[in-house]
């Protein structure tokens, strides 16, 4: 550098992105962009700047802010029908999903809709589903210009027709809490009561207040015996009916034997029963189920091309162009799809060319040419102008989405009854019927009456209570230490299936590479300043993904001048006149127009463009993909114990580097197509190796459905992410290996505290086989065992995270 | 001693009447989304202010947030 800059970082006033050179500066406030300034001029005309104090930095930076017809199919009755929720004569009520919503000025700025239109009557957010329920006046405002409000101001929904699973959620978790609830009351109340049994006021003079206390304690347990407790009942049932012996066994029978034994003492006036217990073991239980329960609201594991599709597309009906949904389309219609909007269909292309990216399908990053007449596959993103397809096949039976009818995404998610507990539980069962029917037999050849109370004190007394809450404990826990670090788990039972990977399949780009990000190289000689502005201004013209790249690059140039005579061949390259100089860019063949020869010592392993000014080749620009940071430092440390493979939708161009990382002995495959990495992870796996598939595109889904782990690699939370089990944000690739490892150690945790509840189990045992459990002593050893357990899980799980480092 | 039957029965009613308030939060959806009404609840609702008082608010504003 020449010229020595002072650099004054200068931070837009809405969405605090450190400002480009040329910034906007208006009502002494520096904005980064237009789409900043429009949104700040919004709320300051309407009186809403509080946004701006509320949090650090509330404003949603936009990429563009010219709509055009993007949400034009929202005037289609039938999909805004399918939207909304509820419509009266006057008002309708939408819930959108807004995954821009991250601090407390969205929640106020969503709340306030109203005083930026009047047709909204009522807005309301869920922080935590990043949700907003909006009541308008459907008179007023129609739907597509609320939501182009919405977009406007920076908080686009994201609308999809796929949200069932989610109102299941929601019912099961409101039924839990309820259930809890319950337990928790009756668990309290009955402890309360027993007071004075624990302390022996068998004083109470008064035989009939005695009588009252047993006997409302017995109505206070019915609740929770018979609705708290319901779930293992019917799971135990379940269980045996596949010949699967879960925990859920002994623990339905652990409630059994104690309410029956209870009801026994009761009714023949015997002793005062084990109802507190009781109470306290379902409430213990339920507690460790919300627990483990907890789950991302505001992610989703479980999309599919439906939330990636366009809900809607433009179709020639009679010879005018209508927004219809895209499950209508049928063989033989003519569509037209814009820039930036994905294919929803098999067809022909009816315009002269178009340049399709399929970036998210393949993987393969460069946009592909297609000719008039040539066959187009769903699930591209056309960039360019506007092109007119003629559809081949249904949306549903097309190329793509026959993926989705693969008999692995019908399977229903088993996941449940794996994992450490339930094998462990078999023989547990097993160990704790012998027995109790040991010391049955051994106590029916002395006392009678006294053989069915031991019997039942063993059922009583074994309940794996704490053996049943050490594995929620653990892993929630663990689950939420990798929350924190941007791990995000579907589920508490994925941390167990991945102790048990030995092999792990990774795709290239997107996941291994940076997506978007590329360094850009310029390699000939050294261009003058005037030159790069020139070529500033060509590519600045051009929506080409490495147009865009080569203009990153060159962003620091002043490119003012507008470049003349812009043509741009599908396929080839760039020709214009700018400041006085005729550029020409694009592949070999176009620049160098079959001069080639002369350059016979350039290759052809890295993705380039070349350059020519004013007929006289300058040089070329080298587009290298960035790798991931520390992705030498996680596939060696993976490489350990894991067998590796890569594949991916992309060419070998440029793989060389990337071969390097991996182990000798790891598999590479190139050009492989959604079906053949699913069927490749089906072939590891029927060779009996339990397979981890790290993936991030559309064209993964297969395999990551496939694979006994999936994990997806999202750069941002709000992206879109293929059904997976884990999704893992891109910034926490680096830490990857380390909380793979920590999987193990949640592992290790497990077993511990297996060994304590068990070591309370044989003392329990010991009292019980001999006859002498008390009420009480039960009452005591109960929650001991469990408290114990749960505090061993919780407090070693975030020592050990310490002391591995990861947090 | 039978007026402990009398206050058992008491307590029991009073922490019922807690229990039925419990379940009808949960069931009007009070614990679906456990953040924002912590936010909300610090709103100010600023009504038609003087176009001087807004520049006041505007100028402390950034200042707030250097902190």
């Amino acid at each position: 550098m020449k010229e020595v800059r002072t650099i004054e970082k200068v931070i837009c006033y809405h969405c605090h992105d450190v400002c480009k050179d040329e910034h906007i500066v208006f009502d002494n406030k520096d904005f980064c962009c237009n789409g900043c300034k429009t949104v700040y001029e919004i709320l300051r005309d309407n009186d809403l700047c509080t946004y701006y104090d509320l949090d650090q930095n509330p404003g949603i930076s936009l990429k563009s802010k010219d709509f055009n017809d993007k949400y034009a199919y929202l005037d289609n009755e039938e999909i805004a029908r399918m939207l909304i929720n509820f419509s009266d004569k006057e008002k309708s009520r939408i819930v959108f999903f807004i995954p821009a919503i991250h601090c407390s000025s969205c929640i106020w700025l969503l709340e306030n809709l109203y005083k930026l239109h009047e047709a909204v009557e009522h807005s309301r957010v869920n922080f935590v589903r990043k949700e907003m329920t909006i009541e308008f006046l459907h008179d007023k405002i129609s739907l597509r210009e609320l939501v182009e409000l919405l977009a406007t101001i920076g908080y686009e929904p994201y609308i999809s027709l796929d949200n069932e699973g989610k109102k299941k959620q929601k019912s099961i978790n409101r039924s839990l809490y309820i259930k809890i609830g319950v337990a928790g009351f009756a668990f309290g109340n009955i402890m309360l009561l027993s007071f004075p049994e624990y302390f022996g006021f068998s004083g109470i003079s008064d035989r009939l207040v005695q009588k009252f206390i047993t006997y409302l304690n017995l109505f206070l347990s019915l609740p929770v015996v018979f609705y708290c407790a319901s779930d293992y009942y019917r799971s135990a049932i379940q269980g045996l009916k596949q010949k699967f012996v879960s925990i859920d066994i002994p623990i339905a029978l652990g409630i059994t034997a104690l309410f029956s034994r209870s009801l026994y003492e009761i009714f023949t006036s015997s002793g005062p029963g084990y109802l507190d217990s009781l109470a306290g073991l379902v409430f213990f239980l339920l507690v460790g189920k919300w627990f483990q329960n907890f789950t991302y609201e505001g992610l989703s594991f479980e999309r599919d091309y439906k939330s990636y599709f366009p809900l809607a597309i433009l179709r020639k009906d009679a010879g005018e162009w209508k927004n219809v949904p895209v499950k209508n389309l049928a063989k033989g219609d003519l569509i037209s799809v814009r820039n930036q909007e994905v294919i929803p269909a098999d067809g022909v292309l009816v315009s002269e060319s178009a340049a399709i990216d399929y970036s998210f399908v393949t993987g393969e990053s460069e946009p592909v040419n297609k000719k008039k007449g040539e066959y187009i596959y769903a699930g591209g993103r056309q960039t360019g102008s506007k092109i007119e397809i003629e559809v081949i096949k249904p949306v549903s039976r097309s190329y793509l989405t026959q993926l989705w009818n693969n008999e692995i995404f019908q399977k229903a998610d088993d996941s449940n009854l794996q994992g450490v507990v339930n094998k462990v539980s078999k023989y547990f069962t097993l160990a704790v019927l012998g027995i109790a029917i040991a010391a049955l037999v051994f106590w029916l050849t002395i006392d009678f009456s006294k053989a069915l109370y031991v019997f039942s004190a063993v059922l009583i007394v074994a309940c794996p209570c704490a053996l049943a809450l050490s594995t929620p404990f653990t892993l929630g826990n663990v689950m939420r230490i990798f929350g924190k670090l941007g791990f995000y788990l579907k589920n508490a039972h994925v941390i167990e299936r991945m102790t048990e990977i030995d092999h792990v399949v990774f795709d290239k780009t997107g996941t291994l590479t940076i997506g978007k990000a590329a360094t850009v190289v310029f390699d000939g000689e050294e261009l003058s300043e005037n030159e790069k502005s020139g070529v500033a201004s060509v590519v600045a013209n051009s929506t080409h993904p490495l147009s865009e790249k080569i203009y990153q690059y060159l962003k620091g140039s002043d490119f003012a001048g507008k470049a003349k005579d812009f043509n741009e061949i599908a396929g080839q390259g760039i020709t214009a006149e700018a400041r006085g100089q005729l550029i020409k860019l694009g592949s070999k063949s176009f620049v160098l127009n079959g001069e080639s020869h002369l350059f016979t010592n350039l290759d052809d392993e890295l993705t380039t463009v070349y350059l020519q000014v004013d007929n006289k080749f300058k040089g070329r620009f080298i587009i290298k993909s960035h790798y991931r940071e520390g992705l030498e430092r996680v596939l060696s440390s993976l490489s350990g114990t894991l067998g590796m493979s890569l594949i991916t939708g992309d060419s070998e161009t440029g793989a060389d580097q990337l071969k390097k990382f991996f182990p000798t002995g790891s598999t590479f495959s190139f050009r492989q197509e959604p079906v053949q990495k699913l069927e490749y992870v089906k072939k590891l796996q029927l060779s009996n190796k339990k397979v981890m598939m790290i993936g991030d595109g559309l064209n993964d889904s297969g395999a990551l459905k496939q694979s006994n782990v999936g994990i997806s690699v999202s750069e941002k939370s709000t992206n879109f992410t293929p059904a997976s089990d884990a999704i893992l944000a891109s910034g926490s690739f680096q830490k990857f290996h380390q909380l793979f490892n920590f999987c193990f150690t949640a592992k290790k945790i497990i077993i511990f505290s297996f060994v304590i509840s068990f070591l309370y189990n044989v003392v329990g045992l010991s009292f019980a086989v001999t006859g002498n459990l008390s009420p009480l002593f039960a009452a005591i050893l109960m929650p001991l065992s469990s408290i114990s357990v749960v505090a061993f899980a919780t407090i070693s799980v975030n020592l050990m995270s310490r002391v591995k480092n990861i947090l | 001693m039978s007026v402990i039957v009398l206050l058992i029965l008491f307590s029991l009613l009073v922490a019922i009447i807690f229990l039925i308030a419990f379940i009808w939060s949960v069931k009007s959806g009070q614990y679906d989304d456990t953040y924002s009404p912590s936010v909300r609840i610090l709103f100010d609702e600023k009504s038609k202010k003087k176009p001087s008082e807004e520049k006041e608010s505007k100028e402390k504003g950034p200042e707030k947030n250097k902190k």
